[in-house]
């Protein structure tokens, strides 16, 4: 019970008073995070003069002076170049862009065709956006619908030919499609993959071992751009006449085999860093060797070299574009194919389409560095920091 | 045009795997597949590009058209494949495509060692300088001490090198590996002179931020006749393959174009009712395994040389090529055609 009556004594907290003025807000942000020593205000103001030296022409360049539309190159040329545009202009010429956009995506696919990768972009969105979230129900099925059943769908409506659908042909893919296909297959296969060679180099059955050691030893070791030669030139070489089979195919094939081996050696990282104590606890339990793996120790091992992986998967979508070496037209060989167009010569669709090109590439990749360090965050239940 | 020492190297080292592909009879192959498989450039203005809808269009990809007409009547009947410099000839020596219409060089050692056939040029193309007009040059032998900007890995580079030391010229080598590289840095004024084949100096004019400003050089210091290419061993695919050629420089010679060529079949000139294949119990077509209407067809699909030529890179296109020596022989050019009779 309480007996003070006492004025003296508050009844209520007094409110926390503002920190100075040196030690909050705006000020001291500044003092602290960019003119905390000499040095710092020095790279400060260097930093700052080259954003305004560097950011306006920039944006002058990439948005205000850029030509938006237009029929052909007379717009993005000047006068001198048979243009339209006043002598001395230069700005990004996004006309370009803009009349060749269905190309970037689909490649030559045929125009009355094109439902078909669009309505297979649209079911590999719906499949993967619930399997990104790790709060999304029914896995499993989704994972087979991901896996299995949209691979089936694909193999049916891309090339067409049964089902009363018209036959195109694989070099006429081409764009996005094909980057896209060829990393979601190299990322699909190589992740499997590389998990049994690292778990196979790691083994103590010696053919197996050398097999696997071998094969990520050979492929590691040479460029991709050979094997992508070898597999589209040389190949044929060596089949019966007439006997061929798909390029596309070949490199898909390539582009997985080679991302398997990186995979193999990150996902090895993963599994040296396990201590021997784990195996040997899950050996008493009594566990069979895939129970181990996949109950104790790969769980632990991929989730630590997930930025291994992911930057894998960084590299394997960019490496990509490599197979325009081999005649196939990926989203930055159909952009460089269209400089080749006379209709659209001028002295900057080249840099206008390669921009686009790489803001497309960065989009993708930024997008899958975020989801990685997401789902560190997410798995991160014993190395928090 | 990319012509890359490399694609030599790759060619000879499977030369001897290459030539056993290259026998039998390409045309009955081509028939029972029922399209022409044709590799042509991953890209060269005017020459194998591609149209506003993606398809491909250029000088090139028309004699893949035409051959698909005369045999075929038909000339979308082809399937393309785009090679690049490196993997054009072994795609030619395996047999995956039928014929190299990649404006390719006509040199004694793709002729010969590489295990090729070219017969007819339809592109004489050489190499040329570009200069600004600022430096007050009206030759190239006034280039010495000069900056060249050059695609590396071309036997553009080497015409280069073999030009400047013959004439005792010191130069420069500016060396980019892409193309559109070697533009910009021209057009940034990081090098003097530019050199690549005519047919690509016009097309770089296109990109100059001033094209008035620049001119190009009277000296051709290479031959480069650019044509088709088919596998040694095969006689009847090569000649059909060359009277299309020769076809289409008739064509123009008679004056028959894609519009006339209906009305030109009632013609009374004998030689024009051969060519076309109204003459009576003639065999102008079916000595080539082919039909008598042949060339109708394939001036049907394409049009004469001339129209064909200024479609794609001539006075019809940005391009805006003269026709120099490809005019006809009788109009100051070298373009002729053996008799068809």
């Amino acid at each position: 019970m309480n007996t003070h009556q006492g004025t003296f004594v508050r009844a209520s907290m007094i409110e926390g008073s503002a920190p100075p003025v040196a030690e909050g807000g705006v000020v001291h942000w500044l003092r602290e995070n960019l003119f905390a020593t000499p040095k710092d205000a020095v790279l400060t103001i260097v930093s700052l003069l080259a954003l305004a030296w560097f950011v306006p022409p920039a944006i002058q360049w990439l948005f205000i002076d850029a030509a938006w539309t237009g029929g052909g190159r007379g717009v993005c040329a000047t006068v001198a170049q048979g243009g339209s545009q006043p002598d001395g202009w230069s700005g990004a010429c996004w006309a370009f862009v803009n009349a060749k956009l269905d190309q970037f995506a689909y490649g030559r696919y045929p125009l009355d065709e094109r439902w078909r990768p669009t309505l297979v972009g649209i079911l590999f969105v719906l499949f993967l956006v619930p399997m990104l979230i790790p709060k999304a129900p029914f896995k499993g099925i989704n994972a087979i619908l991901l896996f299995a059943v949209l691979p089936i769908i694909s193999l049916i409506l891309l090339p067409g030919g049964w089902f009363g659908l018209t036959f195109v042909e694989t070099p006429l893919w081409g764009g996005l499609m094909v980057t896209l296909i060829l990393s979601f297959v190299g990322i699909a296969v190589s992740l499997p993959l590389g998990i049994l060679l690292a778990l196979g180099r790691r083994s103590h059955m010696p053919v197996i071992k050398m097999l696997c050691t071998a094969f990520i030893e050979l492929v590691r070791g040479i460029p991709l751009i050979t094997v992508l030669f070898m597999a589209s030139v040389m190949l044929p070489l060596f089949l019966p006449q007439g006997v061929t089979f798909d390029k596309f195919l070949r490199a898909l094939i390539g582009v997985s085999l080679f991302a398997s081996a990186y995979m193999a050696e990150v996902v090895r990282g993963g599994l040296q860093a396990i201590p021997k104590g784990q195996y040997e606890g899950a050996d008493s339990l009594g566990l069979s060797f895939w129970q181990k793996m996949n109950l104790i120790v790969l769980p632990q091992a991929l989730k630590l070299v997930i930025p291994g992986i992911v930057n894998t998967f960084i590299g394997l979508f960019k490496d990509t574009s490599l197979v325009s070496i081999i005649g196939m037209f990926d989203l930055l060989g159909i952009v460089r194919f269209n400089f080749t167009d006379a209709n659209w010569a001028s002295s900057v669709t080249p840099i206008s389409g390669l921009i686009f090109a790489g803001f497309i590439f960065w989009l993708f990749c930024f997008g899958m560095s975020r989801y990685s360090g997401f789902m560190e965050r997410v798995l991160d239940t014993a190395h928090k920091r | 045009m990319a012509k890359r020492i490399l694609t030599a190297l790759v060619g000879a080292a499977v030369m001897g795997i290459g030539t056993q592909a290259a026998s039998g009879a390409t045309l009955d192959d081509v028939k029972a597949k029922g399209f022409v498989q044709c590799g042509v450039n991953t890209g060269l203005a005017g020459f194998a590009a591609p149209d506003a809808s993606g398809n491909w269009s250029g000088f090139d990809v028309d004699y893949c058209k035409a051959i698909a007409a005369a045999i075929f009547a038909d000339g979308s009947k082809v399937k393309y494949t785009p090679t690049s410099a490196k993997e054009r000839f072994p795609a030619l020596q395996s047999g995956e495509v039928d014929v190299l219409a990649r404006n390719t060089t006509w040199t004694i050692n793709r002729d010969t060692a590489l295990g090729f056939n070219f017969r007819p040029v339809n592109y004489y193309d050489g190499q040329g300088f570009m200069v600004r007009k600022s430096l007050n040059v009206k030759s190239a032998l006034e280039l010495s001490g000069a900056a060249v900007c050059v695609q590396t890995g071309t036997t553009t580079e080497l015409n280069l090198a073999d030009y400047f030391k013959s004439n005792n010229l010191q130069y420069n080598p500016v060396v980019f590996e892409k193309l559109e590289e070697v533009n910009a840095a021209y057009d940034a004024g990081r090098c003097d002179v530019y050199t690549t084949d005519q047919s690509g100096l016009y097309s770089l004019r296109l990109t100059l931020s001033k094209p008035d400003d620049h001119m190009i050089l009277p000296e051709i210091i290479s031959k480069e006749p650019l044509g088709p290419a088919v596998r040694q061993g095969d006689d009847q695919w090569f000649d059909i393959v060359s009277w299309t050629h020769y076809a289409l420089i008739q064509a123009e010679e008679f004056g028959i174009t894609q519009a006339n060529v209906e009305e030109m079949k009632k013609s009374t000139n004998p030689d024009v009712q051969r060519f076309l294949g109204v003459e009576a119990d003639t065999k102008i077509g079916t000595d080539l395994g082919l039909t008598n209407e042949w060339a109708v067809n394939v001036i049907k699909a394409v049009g004469n040389y001339g129209e064909v030529f200024d479609r794609n890179i001539g006075a019809g296109s940005p391009l805006k090529i003269e026709r120099g020596l490809n005019a006809l022989w009788n109009k100051g050019g070298i373009q002729y055609a053996p008799p068809v009779r």
